[in-house]
Formats: structure tokens, sequence, C-alpha cells
């Protein structure tokens, strides 16, 4: 059990360290559209399988 | 569009392939897509299709999973748009070196429907010239690009995106929404760090609360620590709306919600850090985070959901800068420039259009017209014009192309001064008391007296337990579920509604509503549809073909009268029989060859002259007040009459019987003549009638209800009754309404059901009667707990679950609110998209 004298302030300062992160986070900017990363990532630029593939424009 | 493509399906079945919508009858629109023949319904989506396919984004189809909204051909490229570009020419100027310039652009979007659409947008810019970066926020439908202005004007760029079906206007962040969006940064960064403290918080509770054996005393103060240090950040940063806000409470000398909010909260954390620091007594650090957190998260909730309301109304009301066509050369030459209103000068020469507004104050010196005063009047008759007359800016030409000289500025015309007037009725509106505030200020007084007075009984019982004793009166008392009684269920309320269609844009509409003993409604375009319908017939023949000789002669017009007849076909489902050598007869009517014989519909004096004098007895019946008669005839003799007039929505009776029914004082407030209000106001059976009323006088007329002490809740739709709809407790505008009016409104009904008001009124007293079940249970508890609290009964681990308790009830029943919406909710993009395109153009003016 002598491990937790350490392991509380470690989790304490881990915190601290997350609250830091967050800040930076979202001052870059990060969290403003959270919709669209998600809608993004299903449209890399392959052609659609499926139907028929579509053919030179 | 030509008989050759009669029947060219493909097999989509009988829908569009671009909007999804049923293909008409007879006639559709082909285009090859990826090898396949595919069928339109018309021929705005045709070459939205064409234009996706020929700039290599043909895949397009294929990733989608909704359908894509329905094309105005007409909205496709307004003039305006090079309007657009002005502005930035002159900046050109001042930079020489234009070819490595980078510019930033935002664009606000309307009618996205789906991922695909972030994905068509982004590649369709990508291929564009002198663009670096294309990139779309969805959460807040905004583009932000980055290109050279040279290589690629605004104008490009608009004229694509709305080639693609999407409108796009340009966004301009100092003026709208900039403060907003910081602040709903802060509030969430604090909701989260708010959120972290109090999971890492109640790591360390719970094992105190579960043990049996006890903890090691030097492990016991380790963990009092720290949670000490993490309390810090929630209580210093995430706390300080409350803090900030009890302490503007106390200088304006009304103590709201805020007040006993904070005092919960320092009194809790305070007590705590005293405790720990001696190292002993009772800690409430997990209570106090989780208070933070539940109180952040709701006001959070309701924030969130007016902000969607505001930018819907936002993207609904963004129009380019109204427009005047300008004879520069005016008597001797009759070319026409495209200029911003607001550049008018006093002298200039103007043409008016059919369907265009007048762009300012502007006297009639060629042609007549009738003109469209509706929104600015409430008058639904269009008035009829005379060279000379001068026509007040943002009325709407309807039959004849005019031409104009402005008298006035945009900024001294008829519609600046309107705004004014609204703009300053805001100023002197009544500040209704925030119900849950009156209560808070008891509550705060009855708790400092029952603090004090648990000190001073345990000082004389037992010092050393005195303080703490206090304290924990404080923290269980701490009005967890009484301040989030409030905010919880109109943070649900709110959300449901914005589903519905309904979009509250200011926060008191649902308390107001609750509490209003009056209601005003203006006439023309609230109670009413605002353009005319037929309403009554008389025929010497068959009824279905004279509708389909009057329909075909009318489709050509643009004149409401003629487009009513028209829809009144398309609704019955008549075709419109084969006319020969039609043609228009300004100012009276139109005339055509059926089966060689001439007709003519339209004045009563225009007919007479084929048709003779006499009208047969059934075409001779009086006129109805506010209704309008259009005659067709042919040489062979009179045929029909038909009585148009302004018709009632059909939801407008069970509305007004809604509100007489929850014993509200009914209003009809119109600027229109008395003999068509008194009808209407029998129709719907409205008991009081003011008509005639200029803007100013609806203005006074709300003000004295106010001064008589009624709490008046309002419905309007035009420019004239934007002051009156700012003065009032609650007001709500209609969405195809004019834009100052629902500027000024505190809520817009997108869905345009009148019916709608009526729902918000019932959804008001249903999140009134939650609020009221959540404020008895809090005050049970606190009934039972601070007793307690007070004779030192209470350990800390049963206050902590008491409070989380209470507190999740008062949520979840809160909730409940929203939960009964996702049966018969409607998504709010939906409606917005279909009132966007016959958005009034006046919005420009304003």
């Amino acid at each position: 059990m002598e491990a937790l004298y350490l392991l509380i302030p470690l989790s304490t300062l881990l915190v601290f360290v997350a609250i830091w992160i967050f800040f930076r986070a979202s001052d870059s900017g990060q969290f403003d559209d959270l919709e669209g990363p998600a809608m993004r990532i299903l449209h890399d630029d392959d052609a659609v399988p499926g139907k028929d593939a579509p053919g030179a424009p | 569009m030509n008989g050759s493509d009669k029947g060219d399906g493909s097999g989509e079945g009988n829908l569009c392939f671009h909007c999804g919508q049923p293909l008409p009858a007879g006639e559709t629109w082909p285009l090859q897509i990826g090898g396949h023949t595919r069928a339109m319904c018309c021929v705005g989506c045709q070459s939205v299709a064409r234009l996706i396919v020929d700039s290599g984004c043909e895949d397009f189809h294929l990733r989608r999973t909704v359908p894509s909204a329905r094309v105005d051909p007409e909205q496709l490229l307004p003039p305006e748009l090079a309007l657009v570009d002005l502005p930035l020419q002159a900046e050109h100027h001042d930079a020489p070196d234009s070819e490595d310039q980078v510019e930033e652009l935002v664009l606000s979007i309307d009618g996205m429907r789906c991922s695909a659409c972030v994905w068509l947008i982004e590649k369709y810019l990508a291929r564009l010239p002198g663009i670096r970066m294309a990139e779309m926020n969805v959460a807040s439908a905004r583009l932000h690009i980055r290109r050279n202005p040279a290589l690629c004007p605004t104008s490009l760029i608009l004229r694509g995106l709305r080639g693609l079906g999407y409108t796009a206007y340009p966004f301009d962040p100092l003026r709208q929404g900039e403060q907003a969006r910081r602040a709903s940064r802060r509030l969430f960064r604090q909701l989260f760090i708010a959120g972290l403290s109090m999971m890492q918080v109640m790591m360390y509770a719970v094992p105190v609360y579960m043990t049996h054996e006890g903890i090691d005393p030097d492990m016991m103060s380790l963990m009092r620590w720290a949670s000490l240090f993490l309390t810090i950040p929630a209580v210093f940063y995430s706390a300080l709306p409350f803090f900030t806000g009890a302490w503007a409470g106390l200088r304006a000398r009304a103590p709201g919600m805020d007040l006993p909010v904070a005092i919960g909260i320092a009194a809790a954390f305070a007590g705590s850090a005293i405790a720990t620091w001696r190292g002993e007594g009772e800690i409430w650090f997990d209570s106090v985070s989780m208070f933070i957190f539940l109180l952040l998260a709701s006001r959070y909730l309701e924030t969130a959901a007016r902000r969607r309301s505001a930018s819907a109304l936002e993207r609904m009301q963004q129009a380019f800068p109204a427009s005047a066509l300008v004879l520069g050369g005016y008597p001797q030459q009759r070319d026409t420039t495209l200029v911003a209103a607001a550049q008018l000068q006093p002298g200039d020469v103007i043409l008016a259009r059919p369907g265009d507004t007048i762009a300012a104050d502007a006297s009639l010196i060629e042609g007549e017209t009738e003109l469209d005063l509706a929104l600015l009047s409430g008058e639904s008759r269009p008035q009829s014009f005379q060279p000379g007359q001068e026509a007040p800016g943002g009325a709407v030409n309807l039959s004849q192309p005019v031409l104009l000289r402005v008298v006035r500025t945009t900024r001294d015309s008829t519609l600046a001064a309107l705004t004014r007037l609204a703009e300053q009725a805001g100023q002197g509106k009544p500040a209704l008391a925030q119900w849950a505030d009156l209560v808070a200020s008891r509550f705060v007084v009855a708790l400092l007296l029952l603090a004090a007075a648990t000190f001073l009984a345990w000082h004389l019982i037992d010092p050393s337990r005195a303080w703490a004793t206090a304290i924990a009166v404080l923290v269980v008392s701490c009005p967890c579920a009484l301040s989030l009684a409030t905010p919880s269920a109109l943070a649900a309320a709110t959300d449901r509604l914005l589903r519905e269609g309904t979009l509250v844009v200011r926060g008191n509409v649902l308390e107001a509503l609750q509490r209003a003993n009056t209601i005003v409604f203006d006439k023309t375009g609230t109670l009413t549809q605002g353009r005319p319908q037929l309403t009554a017939f008389w025929s010497e023949a068959p009824q279905s073909r004279m509708l389909a000789i009057a329909a075909a002669m009318e489709s050509g017009s643009l004149h409401p009268l003629a487009r009513a007849l028209v829809q009144e076909a398309v609704e019955k489902q008549v075709r419109p029989v084969d006319v020969t050598l039609l043609e228009s007869v300004t100012g009276a009517g139109m005339q055509c060859q059926i089966d060689g014989v001439i007709h003519r519909i339209g004045a009563r004096r225009f007919v007479a002259d084929i048709a003779g004098d006499a009208l047969p007895g059934a075409l001779n019946q009086p006129v109805a007040a506010g209704a309008g008669a259009v005659y067709l005839g042919s040489s062979a003799g009179w045929l029909a009459r038909f009585d148009l007039a302004d018709a009632l929505r059909p939801d407008a009776v069970a509305t007004v019987a809604a509100f007489r029914r929850l014993g509200l004082r009914t209003i009809l407030l119109s600027g229109d003549q008395p003999e068509v209000c008194a009808d209407v106001a029998a129709a719907t059976g409205i008991t009081d009638v003011v008509a005639g009323c200029t803007p100013q006088g609806k203005l006074d007329y709300v003000r004295q209800l106010q001064q008589g002490g009624a709490v008046v809740a309002i419905v309007g739709d035009g420019i004239n009754d934007a002051a009156m709809l700012r003065a009032g407790d609650v007001s709500f505008a209609m969405g195809k309404g004019a834009a100052l009016a629902q500027i000024s409104a505190d809520a817009v009904i997108m869905s345009d059901r009148l019916q709608a008001v009526a729902d918000c009124a019932g959804m008001a007293q249903r999140t009134m009667r939650i609020v009221r079940q959540n404020l008895v249970w809090a005050t049970l508890y606190n009934v039972l707990a601070i007793p307690a609290a007070a004779f030192g009964l209470l350990d800390p681990w049963m206050s902590a679950v008491g409070m989380s308790l209470s507190s999740l009830l008062v949520v979840g029943n809160a909730l409940r609110l929203s939960r009964r919406a996702r049966r018969s909710g409607r998504a709010v993009d939906e409606v917005s998209s279909d009132v966007a395109a016959p958005a009034p153009a006046l919005a420009g003016g304003v």
C-alpha cells in the first residue's frame, strides 16, 4: 500500500497536466467542429465501390 | 424541356435522381451519370447534377445518404452576385502585388444534408483556380477559404456553390456572433474542467464511503489534500460564472439564483479546506465539484440549443445587400446598371420590374402599377399607383415594369424609419423579473437566518461543533436541486421546440408565455395567408372548364391574383386548355383565342368590351370586403367571375380557440381596413379588434396594455409589426414574414404553422409544471435534510448521496420534456431549407 503515497500525488499532478493539454487543444480550435472530422473520414478520395464504378469523366 | 424527352425513365422508379421527389407526369429532364441515363424532375436539379458531373465529382450521388435539396432555377444565379465583388475592387488599389496575395474568406452555407455534401463542397472548391484551402466547419455551417482574390473572386466561389445547389453568403465575423462564440468556448472549457475535477475527486471520495474498517490517518490526510487540489480548478475557474453573477446581483440589489449557489459553493469549499488544514472535520469536495459540473452542464445545454436556433435564423436571413437597377442616362438612354441600394441618391431614376422590391422612397414617373404594401402597412389588397405618386421603399411591385425617381436615400426611407422605431421600442421594454430569482432571493434570506441560528444554538450547546454544523447546514441545503430546476427544464424544452421548428432566440419565451394574459395577433400574413386565394366562384358553364381556361390565360402573369388562379388549377388538378395568340393588355388583363373565339380575363370594363355591358345575374353578386374580382368572358358572352381574397390560415381558428381556452384576452391589431378586420375577427372568434393602425399606433397600443398591467404575447409577420414585437413581453414572428420582424421577435415559427404558437404555449405550461415538480422535490429534500444537518445527525456520505440523488432526479424529470419529441420531432434543418428559398428580399435594406 506504500505505493499509494507516490501514486496519489502523481495522479493529482497528472490531472493538472491533462488540464494544460486540454487548454492547448482548445486554443488551437480542435473542439470548434465536433462533427466534421467524423464525416470527412468516410470520404477520402478513393472511388466509391458498389453499384458501378464510374469511368473517367 | 421538349416533348422528345417524354417517358425517358431510368431504373430509379418515379423519383427524381437528384432531389428524390416524385417526377412530374410527362416531362422529365434526363442526364448521363456514370453510364446511365437518370431522370430529373426539373431544370434546376438537372443543371446542378450536370455541374457536379462536369466538375469530376460524379461520385457524389453514390456517396450521399439522403437526397439533395430540390433546386429552384430562379435561385441559382441571382444577379446581385456581382455586387459581392464591388468592395473588393476598391481594396485592390492598396494592394499592388495582388499576384501572390492570400486572403481569408468565411462563407455561411445553407442546404447541407449529409456527409457527402462536405466532400462535394471541399472537392469542388479545391479545383477552382487560386484556392489554397477550403475547409467546412460542419457544426457552425461555415466554410473557411484561403484564396488568391485576384485569381478567384468571391462571386466565382458563390456562383459555383449556388450551382451545386447550396446557398452561400459572405460571413462577417465582426458583425455576427464572434463574441457569442468566445463565450460558448469559455463555457465549454469550464464544463470540461469541472467534469475532470469531479471524476478525480470522486475517485478519492468513494473509497472513504465504501470502507468498513477505516483508513489509515496518514492516507486519509493525503487523500483529503489531493481532493483539495483537484477541487481548486473547479471552484476558481469553472464556478466563476456563479460568483460574478452573484456579485452582479448584489450590486444591482436584485440577488438571483446565483447568490445561493455561490454561497453554497464558497461555504462548502471553505469549510472543507479548513477541515483539511486542521486535519479534522468533514469534507465536501466531491459534492462541490459535482454540483458545479451539473449546473454548468444544464447551462451549457440551454445556451447550445438557443445558439443553434440563432444560427438557423441567421442563415435564413443572410441575403445580398438590397440592390436597384439605375438608369444612368435617363431619359436619353435606357441602359440599366445594378447598384447597391445604399448608394442611391435623390434624383436617381430606377427601374422596378414586376416582383422587385422598391429600394428607396421614390415617386413614380413612368407607367402605372399595383404595389403590395402588405409587409409595410398590413393592407391586404394591392394598391394601384399612378405617375406622380410616391411609393414607399420596401413595397413590392406586382404588375408592370415602372420607372421611379428616388426621393430619399435608403437611410431616410420608410423602411429605415421603421427599423429605428423597432430599435427604440426595445429600450422601453419592461423587464419581467425571473420567477426563479424571486424564489432564490427569499431562499437566501431564510438559509442565512437558519445557518446563523444553528451556529448560535450550537455555540451554547457545544462551541467546538458550532462552525462545522453551521457549514453543514449551508452545504446540505446548497440549493442544488433548486437551482437546477429551472435551467434544466428550459434546456430540454428549448431543444424540443427547436426540433419542432420553433426557434427560441431569447431566453424569456417560455416563462413569459406561461404568464401572458393577453395575446395580440396581426392580421395579414399571420392570421391570414398573406396572399390571395379563390374564395368564391360564379360561372355560367362547368366550373372545371372555366378554371382550365383561366389558368391557361394567366399562366404567364406575375400578378398575385393571376398566380392564385393558376395555383387553384394546380391544386384541383385541372389541366390548362390550349390557347393561341395570348397577349397581355397593360393594366387590364389578358386576351387570347380558344378554338378561334376571342376570350378576355381581367377587369370588368376590359371584359365588357367584348362580352357586352349587362352582367348575368349570377355574376352580379356584391363583392365581399377585402376581396378582388376577376372576370372571364368571350365574344359570345360572360363566362365566370372569380372572387379572390386573402384567406384565413387553416389553423387560425384552432389557434385562437386554444388561447381562449387558456383564458387569454385575444386582440386583433391590424393596419388594414376595419371591415376586413371585423370579418377575420368574426371568423376566428377574436373579441377585440383595432384596425387601421400605423406601426407607431400598434406600439402605443401594446404599451398602453402593458401599463394597464397586462402581460402581452404578440404574433406578427410584417415590417410594421417589428416595433410592437420588440416591445411585447413575448413575441413570435412567422417564418415567411419580413426579416425585420424576425430580428425583433423573441421566437420565430420556422414551420410557418400558426398552430406552433399554441403548441409553444402548451410546452410552456408543461415546462412550468416540471419546474414546479422539481421545486417541490427540492423543498421536500431540504425540509428533511436541513434539520438533520442542524441537529448534527447527518454523516457526510449521506449528505453527498442525498445531494446527488436529488440533482439526478431533477435533471431526469426535466429530460422528460425533450424525450417525447423524438417521436414527432422534425429536424430544423429541413424546415429552414424549405423556408430559405421564398424568404423576402427585404432583409438587405434593414
